[in-house]
């Protein structure tokens, strides 16, 4: 089904995920995906609710675990399938710190200040020293634009800058890889832009990422590389312009013309 | 004819009184901590996923809940022994029957307030490559005790007035020494209204508290 896959076969992938099966009890959710990201590469998936996309990039950081298939982030690989042990609680947990997520909701933890959420993960997971992460933290806020929040807590904040403190409590923990979850879909529609900015501002600086996103627009104009999935199933893929703007398959022409009747 | 009250007699009982007080207080302290404890480690066992270890705890939970404790204690104290071959004391017997009984409502206490944090707390915790020992100190257990203290409050309450089923064992909490009292003197209605006073006056400052906790707690 994909289209010719044109992407040019980078030196360096970030991001492998081989023959990838998933199903909740007896519903399969992803049927066998493969997909890849360079070093530096921005890939966005987009497709109706229920297609697996959200699914897909938990299985990334191993949220989910496949039942089957290979999942690759940097030096880090993991396989899965009925041979294959549950890995353990430890090296899930060593997987998962070279991968950033950010959710939906945000998910700060509410009992800790701005700067505390931030040096959590350095802390507590690399054992970082409280100054040397609070340094760090501070950094963080400032390219976020948070500052001033440094000591607010998360319910003192305003959706965008919850989320701007979401990103930055992810690139603490220094990851290759950046996930986001649908980051701006709970989000008033005036503070989506400050967001996307700073989205924006890590895939120039190189960041490797994977967006599951609804801003279609967004999706067009930062990622290199769009996957639009239905039913499991990657239905098309290629350079983000010419997926959005000249889809091939007619599912992804039927998806993409909700967009285009909203947008104009 | 009215009743002349006259509470001075109760002075040259102040001893046995003190004593009662003690066992009651000392009685709910040692067996809340007790209960709390091991209410924890089933509420913690509970979260496993394996039905071999969630069963039987679910079963020990309900039957505790689900019987007095009235009937327990007597119970631990007449029959436990006949079935396990060691007699206990009356002492013995009334702290595992009060720390099992208070066991299996705390266990409910503590194990909601877990299952109440949002799964999003989890996943963010996770996603930051945090074990789950680490997850649960720093992220779960933070935000669900502060859940839980007002329940758990009410449940130390609810133990200190089921101390005063130790009398039943001739344990000396305060309502035994309150019996005592009577058949020396004949005169429960000062006897009985006096044990009640001292029980409000232990209890009134916790329930207090509680609502003060539940009302800071809901800003």
């Amino acid at each position: 089904m994909t289209t010719e896959a044109v992407r040019a076969m980078p030196e360096t992938t970030m991001i492998a995920v081989e023959h990838v099966r998933k199903s909740f009890g007896p519903v399969p959710v992803l049927k066998d995906i493969s997909l890849s990201v360079p070093k530096g590469g921005v890939l966005s998936l987009i497709g109706p609710s229920g297609s697996g996309k959200s699914t897909l990039l938990r299985c990334l950081n191993l949220l989910t675990i496949p039942c089957e298939g290979t999942i690759r982030i940097g030096s880090h690989a993991m396989r899965f399938g009925p041979d294959h042990r549950m890995p353990r609680d430890r090296d899930l947990a060593a997987f998962r710190s070279t991968v950033g997520m950010v959710f939906q909701n945000f998910n700060l933890f509410p009992h800790m200040s701005v700067v505390q959420n931030i040096m959590e993960g350095p802390v507590t997971v690399l054992g970082r020293g409280r100054d040397d992460a609070r340094d760090l933290a501070v950094r963080l806020l400032d390219k976020v634009g948070l500052r001033e929040k440094a000591d607010a807590y998360p319910d003192r904040l305003s959706g965008g800058q919850k989320q701007r403190v979401a990103i930055a409590r992810a690139l603490a923990m220094q990851p290759e890889v950046m996930l986001f979850d649908e980051a701006t879909s709970a989000l008033d529609p005036e503070l989506v832009g400050e967001v996307l900015s700073v989205v924006r501002q890590l895939a120039s600086e190189g960041m490797t990422m994977v967006l599951v996103t609804h801003e279609i627009a967004f999706a067009r104009d930062v990622a290199d590389t769009c996957v639009f999935m239905r039913d499991g199933f990657v239905v098309e893929e290629g350079p983000a312009r010419q997926i959005i703007e000249d889809p091939q398959q007619a599912a992804t022409k039927a998806f993409l013309s909700h967009f285009h009747k909203a947008a104009v | 004819m009215t009743y002349e009250w006259d509470f001075s007699f109760l002075l040259q009982y102040k001893g046995l009184i003190a004593i009662g007080a003690l066992y009651t207080i000392g009685f709910t302290i040692v067996t809340a901590i007790a209960g709390f404890v091991v209410g924890g480690l089933i509420a913690v066992a509970r979260l496993a996923d394996a039905r071999v270890v969630t069963l039987p705890l679910l079963a020990f939970i309900e039957i505790f809940r689900c019987t007095p404790v009235l009937v327990q204690l007597v119970w631990i104290y007449y029959a436990l022994p006949i079935v396990i071959g060691v007699e206990l004391k009356p002492a013995t017997a009334a702290f595992i029957a009060l720390t099992l009984y208070g066991a299996s409502f705390f266990a409910e206490i503590i194990r909601g307030g877990i299952a109440s944090i949002d799964t999003g707390q989890w996943d963010a915790g996770r996603a930051l490559g945090m074990r789950r020992a680490a997850l649960m100190r720093r992220v779960v257990l933070p935000q669900a005790l502060k859940r839980m203290i007002p329940p758990l409050v009410n449940q130390v309450v609810l133990q200190l007035k089921n101390t005063s089923l130790l009398s039943v064992l001739a344990v000396p909490d305060l309502l035994y020494q309150g019996q005592l009292i009577t058949s020396a003197t004949y005169k429960p209605l000062e006897v009985y209204t006096m044990i009640a006073v001292i029980y409000f006056i232990i209890l009134f400052p916790l329930t207090t508290l509680a609502h003060g906790l539940e009302r800071r707690l809901a800003r």
